[in-house]
C-alpha cells in the first residue's frame, strides 16, 4: 500500500522527526524562522508522553534540554541566529560533560537581528567555533523536506552514540519550504538509544571512555549516582585541576569524534564522476547546484554537484579526491566572506582555482547566478 | 533520637573544604546535609545542582547525584531535570550572583512556574571567589574591590524577590541561627512548588575587610543584632525596619506546582475526543 503523502514544511518535518527518534523533551523560546518547531512540539509532546517548555530565554533552553538529557531523555531545542548566540556558553557545557543533545539552528540573515526572516547560511563557522574552549562539534544541513526529517533522526543517533551535542542547521528556505513527504514506517529509519553502564553502581565512572572512545551514560533517578561538570573533571566526574587529567580530556573529547570521522561525515554527489566543474554546496543551495550542473550539461560543460551533508567535521576527503578529477571548483553559499570555500581552499591549497558565488542579502541564489561562475 | 551528621552524604577525604575561615557555606552545607539525613534522602533520587562561584564548589563534597553548570544558570539546568522527572529530589546551591545577579532572569522565572525545587542562596554581598567585587545583592554605599567610594546602587531584596515572583516558600536565616538554618532547608525540601532559602553569610576576606567587619565575629554581630525574628520585625515602624531584616520563615503558601499543573494540561490533551 503506498503511503499517503502530505505536503509537509521543513520545520514540522524536523520536529516529527525528532519524535520519531524518540525525543520527549523540548524547551525552547521562539524565534523566526523556527518557531513552528516549537509549535509542533507543544502540542505533540503532550500526546507522547514527553514535555514541552517554553523558557525564558534561549541560555535556560538549552540549560533545561541538557538538564533533561541527563535525566534520561532524548532532549532538543530549536532557535535561530541570535538565540544560538545565546546558547553558546551551555552548549560548551553539553561538549564538556558529554551530555547528548539536539540543537536545530534555522539560519537567517544577520548580523545581529539582521533580516529576521530571510535566509542565510553565515552561521557555518559559528557552528564550528562559537564556543569558547577547544572542542569540536557535529553539524548537519539538510537541503530537503525528507532531508529535515531523516537528519534530525541522524542528529539524534550521532548524539546518543557519541554522547555529544549535534546541531542541524537548515537554512530558512528549507526550514519553510514544503514538499510531499510521508513518515517512514518505526524501524523503517535506524534509531540509536545511549549506552547505558553496565557495571555495579559503585564502579561506575561516568567519564571513564569504552574503546569506542564513548562513555556509557546513567540517568539521574537510576540506580547509578554520577557528577557531570562544567569545570575540568577526572573519569569520576570530580573537578580535577591536574594538567594531566585536562590534558586526557580535551584530547579525548576530539578523539570520540575524530576515530568515527568516516561514519559522521556525509556527503551526497550528482553527477560529479566525470564532472570538470565540481560544484560544492549545502543546504538550499544544492538544489540551485543542481539545476546549473543540469543546465551547464545541456551546453556541453560536464558539471557536477559535491552536497555537504555534514558540515562538521568538515568533509576533507571527499572534497580532496573529487576536486582532484575537477578543473574547477565552485562553491555557492549565501554569505559574504565564503565561509565554505575558505575551508574547500584549506583542504585543497592555495594553488586550486576556486569560484566563490555569494550572496548575503537574504535573497536565494538562483541557477543562473551560480551557471554564469560556470560557463 | 540520634542527631543526624548528614556524613552519609560527605565523599571521603575531601575535608577540610575548600571555603574561607568563617564563612557560612559549610555551616550552609552541614544544615542542608543534616536536613537530606532527617528526610532520608537516598544518594540516587537525590540531584544537587550548583552554579559559578564559591557556593558553586559545594558539589566537589557530595555523594549524591550532581550537576555542576555555569554562572547564573543552575535553577534552568534544574528545570529541566525536574519538569522529565518529578519523582527527583532537585536542589540548587548557589550564590547572590548565582540566583539574582546574573542568573536574575531564571530565578524569577522558577519562581512563576513554581516548579517544585529548593534553591538555596548563599548570600555574602559581593563576589567572593572573583576577589570580592560589587553584586546586585550588595547594600547601598558599601565598599567593594570593584566600588572603591561606594556601591551608588540599591541591592536586591531577595526573599522579597521570590515572594513576589510566586515562590511557595521563601526564608530566610543565618549562620548564626545553624539549628534553625537546617529546620528551615527540611521545610523547604518538604514543600511543593519552588522553595528559596535565603543564608546571609559572612565574606569576611573580602566584603567584611572592605567594611569594617575583617573579624567573622563582627559579621555575626551585624547579623544577629539586625536580623530580627519575622514577627518581632513586622511589629517595627518603616523607619526602624531599615536597620533591620526578617529571618525566619516568611512565606509559607500552597498554589499547585508546575508538574502539577503540567499533568493537568496534559489531561486534556490526551483525552478522548468527542
Amino acid at each position: 500500500m503506498a503511503k499517503e503523502a502530505r505536503l509537509v514544511q521543513g520545520n514540522q518535518a524536523m520536529a516529527e522527526g525528532a519524535i520519531y527518534a524518540g525525543a520527549r523533551f523540548y524547551a525552547g523560546y521562539p524565534i523566526t524562522p523556527s518557531s513552528e518547531i516549537a509549535e509542533e512540539c507543544s502540542k505533540v509532546m503532550l500526546k507522547v508522553g514527553g514535555v514541552y517548555m517554553q523558557m525564558e530565554d534561549e541560555i535556560a533552553s538549552i540549560a533545561a534540554v541538557i538538564g533533561a538529557s541527563l535525566t534520561g531523555a532524548k532532549a532538543f531545542t530549536a532557535t535561530s541566529g541570535p538565540g544560538f548566540s545565546l546558547m553558546q556558553e551551555n552548549l560548551g557545557l553539553a561538549v564538556m560533560g558529554e551530555v547528548p543533545c539536539v540543537v536545530i539552528d534555522v539560519q537567517r540573515c544577520g548580523p545581529s537581528t539582521g533580516l529576521a526572516t530571510k535566509p542565510a547560511q553565515s552561521d557555518i563557522m559559528q557552528l564550528r567555533w562559537g564556543r569558547h574552549g577547544d572542542q569540536i562539534v557535529i553539524a548537519l544541513c539538510p537541503a530537503t523536506v525528507n532531508e529535515c526529517f531523516a537528519l534530525t533522526v541522524t542528529a539524534f543517533n550521532f548524539a546518543e552514540k557519541f554522547r555529544v551535542p549535534v546541531i542541524l542547521a537548515p537554512d530558512e528556505i528549507v526550514g519553510h519550504m514544503r514538499e510531499n513527504f510521508s513518515v517512514p514506517e518505526p524501524g523503517e529509519i535506524a534509531v540509536i538509544d545511549r549506552k547505558k553502564p553496565s557495571v555495579s553502581a559503585d564502579r561506575y565512572l561516568p567519564f571513564a571512555a569504552d574503546a569506542d572512545g564513548v562513555a556509557p551514560l546513567a540517568a539521574y533517578g537510576s540506580d547509578y549516582v554520577f557528577h557531570v561538570s562544567s569545570s575540568m573533571h577526572g573519569r569520576d566526574g570530580y573537578s580535577n585541576n591536574d594538567p594531566a587529567n585536562a590534558a586526557w580530556r580535551v584530547a579525548q573529547l576530539h578523539r570520540k569524534i575524530e576515530m568515527h570521522q568516516d561514519e559522521i561525515v556525509l556527503t551526497k554527489s550528482f553527477a560529479v564522476e566525470d564532472a570538470d566543474v565540481l560544484l560544492i554546496a549545502y543546504g538550499a543551495t544544492t538544489r540551485a547546484g543542481r539545476a546549473a550542473a543540469m543546465e551547464a550539461r545541456k551546453q556541453g560543460i560536464k558539471a557536477g554537484v559535491l552536497q555537504l551533508v555534514t558540515l562538521w567535521p568538515f568533509a576533507d576527503k571527499e572534497v580532496a579526491a573529487l576536486a582532484k578529477k575537477a578543473k574547477t571548483v565552485v562553491v555557492p553559499e549565501m554569505n559574504y566572506s565564503g565561509q565554505v570555500a575558505g575551508e574547500v581552499r584549506r583542504v585543497l591549497g592555495s594553488g586550486a582555482e576556486i569560484r566563490r558565488v555569494n550572496s548575503y542579502n537574504g535573497e536565494i541564489i538562483s541557477p543562473q547566478d551560480i551557471l554564469k561562475a560556470i560557463v | 533520637m540520634s542527631h543526624a551528621t548528614g556524613i552519609r552524604y560527605l565523599k571521603d577525604g575531601v575535608l577540610p573544604h575548600m571555603w574561607c575561615s568563617g564563612c557560612g557555606i559549610g555551616v550552609m552545607l552541614g544544615a542542608m546535609l543534616r536536613a537530606f539525613e532527617e528526610l532520608d534522602y537516598k544518594n540516587t533520587d537525590t540531584v544537587v545542582v550548583t552554579g559559578i562561584g564559591c557556593t558553586g564548589k559545594a558539589d566537589d563534597y557530595l555523594v549524591t547525584n550532581a550537576l555542576h553548570t555555569t554562572h547564573g544558570r543552575a535553577l534552568a539546568y534544574a528545570t529541566g531535570i525536574k519538569a522529565f522527572n518529578p519523582s527527583l529530589h532537585v536542589v540548587v546551591l548557589m550564590g547572590d550572583g548565582d540566583s539574582v545577579t546574573i542568573g536574575g532572569n531564571h530565578f524569577i522565572h522558577a519562581a512563576r512556574r513554581n516548579i517544585d525545587l529548593t534553591a538555596i542562596v548563599i548570600h555574602n554581598f559581593n563576589f567572593g571567589m572573583t576577589g570580592g567585587q560589587v553584586a546586585g545583592t550588595t547594600p547601598g554605599g558599601r565598599f567593594t574591590s570593584t566600588t572603591a567610594w561606594g556601591n551608588p546602587e540599591r541591592d536586591f531584596d531577595i526573599c522579597a524577590l521570590a515572594e513576589v515572583a510566586g515562590a511557595n516558600y521563601v526564608a530566610r536565616e543565618t549562620p548564626y541561627h545553624g539549628w534553625e538554618l537546617k529546620e528551615r532547608i527540611k521545610e523547604a525540601l518538604d514543600k511543593k512548588g519552588f522553595s528559596l532559602v535565603e543564608v546571609f553569610s559572612p565574606c569576611p576576606t573580602h566584603f567584611g575587610k572592605n567594611n569594617e567587619m575583617k573579624q567573622t565575629r563582627e559579621m555575626l554581630d551585624w547579623f544577629r543584632e539586625r536580623g530580627l525574628p519575622v514577627e518581632r520585625y513586622r511589629k517595627l515602624s518603616a523607619g526602624e525596619k531599615k536597620n533591620h531584616f526578617p529571618v525566619g520563615k516568611l512565606v509559607d503558601r500552597d498554589e499547585p506546582d508546575f508538574n502539577a499543573r503540567y499533568e493537568e494540561i496534559r489531561a486534556r490533551a490526551t483525552a478522548p475526543e468527542g
